[in-house]
């Protein structure tokens, strides 16, 4: 069954990989500007913070819920963040990186412990909580921007890892912000696949009822993956606070829907059980080429929900043509 | 048949409880904002205000309780009211105000047709594929207008707002009406009680023989045309249509169905007690304006109101 599943998914994955290199001879060939490091480097940097909270987005996919108020948990996380080294002009970006990551778990807990205590459909509940998280920060904070976040602050967005010069001798780099994605791939890899956690989350997606028998302590397990998503979408808030060096608590509310496009793009089901984090990577690279593309070839930008709204549902009318024909293979054996 | 019976057993205890909630509510309101809550003037903006929301409510409740979700309601309605609004100003057809009304009913059915082709066809789960139109349909609405307000509309079609019958406000009526039509649907025909078995046991409902597919696919189009209506009451009563009126209509919808008794499980649901929390609604809608709270405030309040609500269902059924 394993590798079945394995095979399946592998299958996903390949497609995207297919996709996006041809869109990206198409795009190449409509615009020089695609295949450039400058703008690879600039698409990697602005959707990192989509793809770190995509990967959250899976964990709790595989576990067979879904979460719509990480956006509200990022913008609120990244707001205490904001206020706090602001006021006290706290130069060190690594406290400045700790503060919304305990803000983001304890948002998440409390999904889980909502989601645990109704038993309702976790859309519901998510929708319930990203207006109360939401709507009490804008309450309380007026939604006043912050701006004067510190010197070093803004010093280590500019930081590039690599760093190139073109023929025409206009620098461009890999952000360091790019390495936070790379680190919250590892680690939700590292978790999914290596931890026994990881496995539990499969399991209760697969199936809760034999999950629960086989001894999985659930409440504990959706503390874990509702956590983690707060976690994550902490770290993204951090991340799109360096990217834009002002906290503005409009600025993420409103993109959880790109985010649930790109993870189920990739293969994640809202059903449970399947979806990994190589497809979630290619899932957010395809929303970002798709987007990035429309721009390049001048689309109007009216015309993008349209597109993505296609994309999602060609995609996850795709899959699920795919799982009924697994299904009927596997009766038929 | 068995949910139903056991839901009209069910039925006058739940309608109880929201009448008591109701009575509390008023109460309440009416001391903290002065009397001004339950003044004429007052109910009578009531009146005015509430078969918008009421419709677009009405079309969450049928996937509801088939045990599936609607969300791309408000973006068929804003996508209906659009091509109402296009024929009316900007294409100049003849007889305009009376083929736009067809013509956004036509556009909501064929959205709704969208979603239960999804839904019912390719088996994509309602979430993922309401969420997928409701972008899409979003993105259409934007295609067609630019971004812009459409605004202008001949008095025609505004007397679908302003217009009386026997002195009650025409949107009343066509709330009423459309009340009338899903509570009928539901309760007195086979479609209805297929809804129900629907949302307590799809799997047993096909074994039984009905067309399980089918009786979704007409669920969608339902919700999709009664949106449809809303559309009509919306566009002329903003005397405008633009591509992103109304988002926070839907979190309000799914509020006023499971205060209503419809179980987000699906299998339970009754109009007149989705009529009573829609008044409950309606009234601290009206109530929060009138203490002047924060719209910002007010979405967090509905959000608690909604969670505390299923909390509340979930310990009384215990």
């Amino acid at each position: 069954m394993r590798a079945a599943g394995r095979k399946v998914l592998g299958r996903v994955e390949l497609y995207l990989v297919a996709v996006l290199v041809i869109l990206a001879v198409f795009l190449t060939a409509l615009n020089r500007r695609f295949l450039t490091l400058e703008n690879l480097f600039d698409l990697l940097a602005n959707y990192t913070f989509l793809g770190i909270m995509a990967l959250g987005e899976l964990v709790v996919l595989v576990s067979g819920g879904i979460d719509v108020s990480f956006t509200a948990i990022a913008t609120v996380a990244q707001y205490v963040m904001g206020w706090i080294i602001s006021t006290y002009q706290i130069g060190s970006v690594l406290v400045a990186f700790l503060i919304p990551l305990p803000v983001g778990i304890a948002l998440g807990l409390v999904n889980a412990g909502l989601v645990h205590l109704t038993q309702v459909h976790p859309v519901i509940i998510t929708i319930a909580t990203l207006n109360i998280f939401y709507g009490l920060l804008v309450f309380v904070t007026g939604g006043a921007w912050i701006y004067n976040l510190p010197a070093s602050f803004q010093a280590f967005a500019v930081t590039k890892i690599i760093r190139v010069v073109d023929r025409a001798g206009t620098p461009s780099g890999l952000s360091v912000l790019s390495l936070f994605w790379a680190g919250a791939i590892a680690l939700t890899w590292f978790i999914l696949t290596h931890l026994v956690v990881g496995r539990k989350v499969y399991a209760m997606g697969g199936n809760p009822e034999a999950a629960r028998r086989a001894g999985v302590r659930v409440p504990r397990l959706l503390a874990f993956v509702y956590g983690y998503m707060g976690f994550l979408a902490a770290v993204a808030g951090f991340v799109q606070a360096q990217l834009a060096q002002i906290v503005q608590p409009n600025a993420i509310v409103g993109r959880e829907l790109d985010v649930l496009a790109a993870a189920i793009l990739g293969g994640a089901s809202i059903s449970g059980g399947t979806g990994t984090v190589s497809g979630t990577v290619l899932g957010v690279l395809l929303v970002a080429v798709v987007t990035n593309g429309l721009i390049l070839t001048r689309v109007p930008s009216y015309w993008h929900n349209v597109a993505i709204g296609v994309i999602i549902a060609t995609a996850a009318g795709l899959m699920a043509s795919q799982r009924r024909r697994t299904t009927r293979a596997r009766g038929a054996s | 048949m068995i949910p139903l019976r056991a839901l009209r057993r069910a039925a006058p205890s739940e309608v109880a409880i929201l009448a008591a909630m109701l009575g509390l509510v008023i109460a309440l309101l009416a001391v903290l904002t002065g009397g001004r809550l339950v003044a004429p003037g007052s109910l009578a903006a009531m009146a005015f205000q509430m078969p918008l929301l009421a419709l677009l409510t009405l079309a969450q409740v049928p996937p509801m309780i088939t045990a599936g979700i609607d969300l791309s309601i408000v973006s068929i309605a804003n996508l209906s009211g659009i091509v109402a609004a296009l024929l009316l100003v900007r294409w100049h057809v003849p007889y305009a105000a009376w083929v736009a009304v067809p013509a956004a009913l036509a556009t909501s059915a064929l959205a709704g047709a969208v979603n239960g082709l999804l839904i019912a066809a390719l088996d994509i789960s309602p979430i993922i594929a309401t969420l997928a139109t409701m972008i899409l349909f979003q993105g259409v609405a934007f295609v067609l207008t630019r971004g812009t307000v459409l605004s202008g509309f001949p008095p025609q079609f505004l007397a679908l707002s302003t217009g009386t019958i026997a002195g009650v406000p025409l949107p009343f009526v066509i709330f009423a009406a459309c009340l009338a039509w899903v509570g009928v649907l539901l309760r007195r025909t086979a479609f209805g009680v297929t809804l129900y078995m629907l949302g307590s046991n799809p799997i047993a409902t096909l074994f039984s023989g009905v067309d399980t597919r089918r009786a979704l696919f007409r669920t969608y189009v339902l919700s999709g045309v009664l949106s449809g209506i809303a559309a009509l009451v919306m566009a002329s009563r903003f005397n405008a249509a633009q591509a992103d009126y109304g988002s926070s209509f839907l979190l309000l919808t799914v509020l006023i169905c499971v205060l209503g008794g419809v179980d987000p499980a699906g299998g339970t649901g009754s109009v007149l007690e989705v009529l009573a929390a829609i008044v409950i609604l309606q009234i601290v809608a009206t109530g929060f304006n009138f203490l002047g709270l924060s719209a910002y405030l007010a979405n967090a309040l509905w959000g608690t109101i909604l969670v505390l609500a299923i909390v509340l269902r979930r310990l009384l059924r215990a």
